[in-house]
């Protein structure tokens, strides 16, 4: 079975900490330019708190332990530890999960892709209103805390939706993540209080970066066939 | 719906206003205090969003997972009953949970923030060595939560002897122990606190205790320890 795991996935997203400390990156735009369907308010808690938080908190557990110096995809999948969660994982994870969805969104984003992506969303979804509902729905009925993905399934050559909850992510599941929503209450609790719906409709219609869901499914392809 | 089933099934019992047979349904209890009364500890629009918006789509979606249960139920169909149980849990304990916690708060002018006496006071210096150590214990225990959920102080029937605890998202305290009778829930989803408090939980954890109802606990406790 093709795995994920033996390439360096550190090409999906442009975070590649050899370095000894995991650093904090700034999201690719001003924190004021998702405005007005994400508010600078909402980046500099989410952005400036929240994610610098997991950083910090990571580095501070990994010092000295056989984790320090390893990339933030090794650390990640180590501390899963195939389900049984090493106290790291949630802040390694969380720290990787936050660049891929400050990524996933640009300014003037949304709308529909085109081209390669678009047909593949059209061949595994029938339509891209379909896809698009699919992923509403899994991100709005994620229980609790998490995330909702668009992933690439190598084994099957296909595209999903999925949803997972807390830090958990598809590195540690064997896919390729190509798209992620923050799904966590303080990712939209200032902008959209309870109405989650609205803030994944006002995400879908505004934020979406296509431009980065396509090159990270190049990016996927020329994995996997590397790996074939 | 319900209504359509009325019509076209014999009821049991002649009270059925919502569903077929009697199917208990919920709505929303009023708050024992204005969403204004427990400031600056909660802010009023953190009551009235928690409880007008999140208690009531708990509420929502259980009577709409308890339909969907007694209509496959009726007809056997197991898969569907098995599939609805993760909605139950979610829904319910979010029903429940929230039930407790208004109880579990009360404004400062009617004894919010009062320390427990009786038995329930003793019982906690008893098992934590003071007050004040247990809160210590709650609060760092609620900060620590990954995620959403809830810490509780808990009575373990079964051994007579107070616990703190911990559940995720809304699963109830039973979930942790069959015997586990809750005293005290703090609720730490973000919704409890984001709008006043941001992402500092623990300043939450550490305001809260100012409007937490120990009468209310006492009453529990001493129920269950006669």
């Amino acid at each position: 079975m093709a795995s994920t795991q033996g390439f360096s996935l550190s090409a999906l997203s442009s975070n590649e900490n050899v370095a000894v400390k995991i650093e904090l990156k700034p999201p690719p735009y001003p924190l004021d330019a998702l405005e007005p369907h994400m508010s600078r308010k909402t980046l500099e808690f989410h952005w400036g708190k929240h994610h610098r938080s997991y950083v910090d908190n990571l580095n501070k557990q990994i010092v000295g332990t056989e984790l320090h110096g390893k990339t933030l995809e090794a650390i990640i999948v180590d501390t899963y530890n195939k389900g049984d969660l090493h106290p790291s994982f949630n802040n390694a994870a969380q720290v990787w999960n936050h660049d891929f969805f400050w990524e996933s969104m640009k300014p003037g984003g949304g709308g529909v892709p085109n081209g390669e992506l678009l047909e593949l969303i059209k061949r595994d979804f029938g339509s891209f209103e379909e896809f698009e509902k699919e992923f509403k729905t899994a991100a709005a009925t994620q229980f609790g805390s998490g995330w909702a993905w668009l992933v690439y399934k190598a084994q099957d050559n296909k595209l999903l939706v999925i949803k997972t909850p807390n830090a958990v992510n598809p590195l540690v599941l064997d896919y390729y993540p190509l798209l992620t929503v923050d799904v966590w209450e303080h990712a939209y609790y200032l902008d959209f209080q309870n109405r989650r719906p609205d803030y994944l409709s006002v995400f879908m219609e505004n934020l979406v970066s296509w431009e980065a869901v396509s090159s990270r499914l190049q990016l996927a392809k020329k994995a996997q066939a590397a790996q074939n | 719906m319900a209504l359509r089933t009325l019509i076209n099934r014999k009821t049991l019992t002649t009270t059925a206003p919502l569903g077929f047979r009697g199917l208990q349904t919920f709505s929303l209890p009023d708050l024992p205090y204005d969403y204004g009364a427990l400031e600056p500890a909660i802010s009023s629009e953190i009551m009235q969003l928690h409880h007008q918006k999140h208690h009531q789509a708990y509420i929502t979606n259980y009577n709409k997972a308890l339909e969907q249960l007694d209509a496959a139920t009726t007809k056997g169909d197991a898969s569907t009953v098995v599939k609805l149980q993760s909605a139950i849990k979610f829904n319910g304990g979010g029903h429940v949970n929230h039930s407790i916690f208004w109880n579990n708060l009360a404004p400062v002018r009617e004894g919010g923030g009062e320390p427990p006496k009786g038995s329930l006071g003793w019982s906690i210096d008893n098992s934590f060595g003071s007050l004040e150590a247990l809160i210590q214990k709650m609060s760092t225990e609620g900060a620590a939560l990954q995620g959403s959920g809830w810490v509780w102080l808990a009575l373990d029937k079964e051994f007579k002897r107070l616990v703190v605890e911990t559940t995720a998202n809304q699963d109830p305290l039973v979930t942790k122990g069959p015997s586990l009778v809750p005293l005290l829930g703090i609720d730490v989803w973000e919704h409890a606190y984001y709008l006043q408090y941001k992402n500092v939980r623990p300043d939450y954890l550490k305001n809260i205790w100012k409007v937490i109802n120990w009468k209310y606990a006492s009453e529990v406790f001493e129920k269950e320890n006669p």
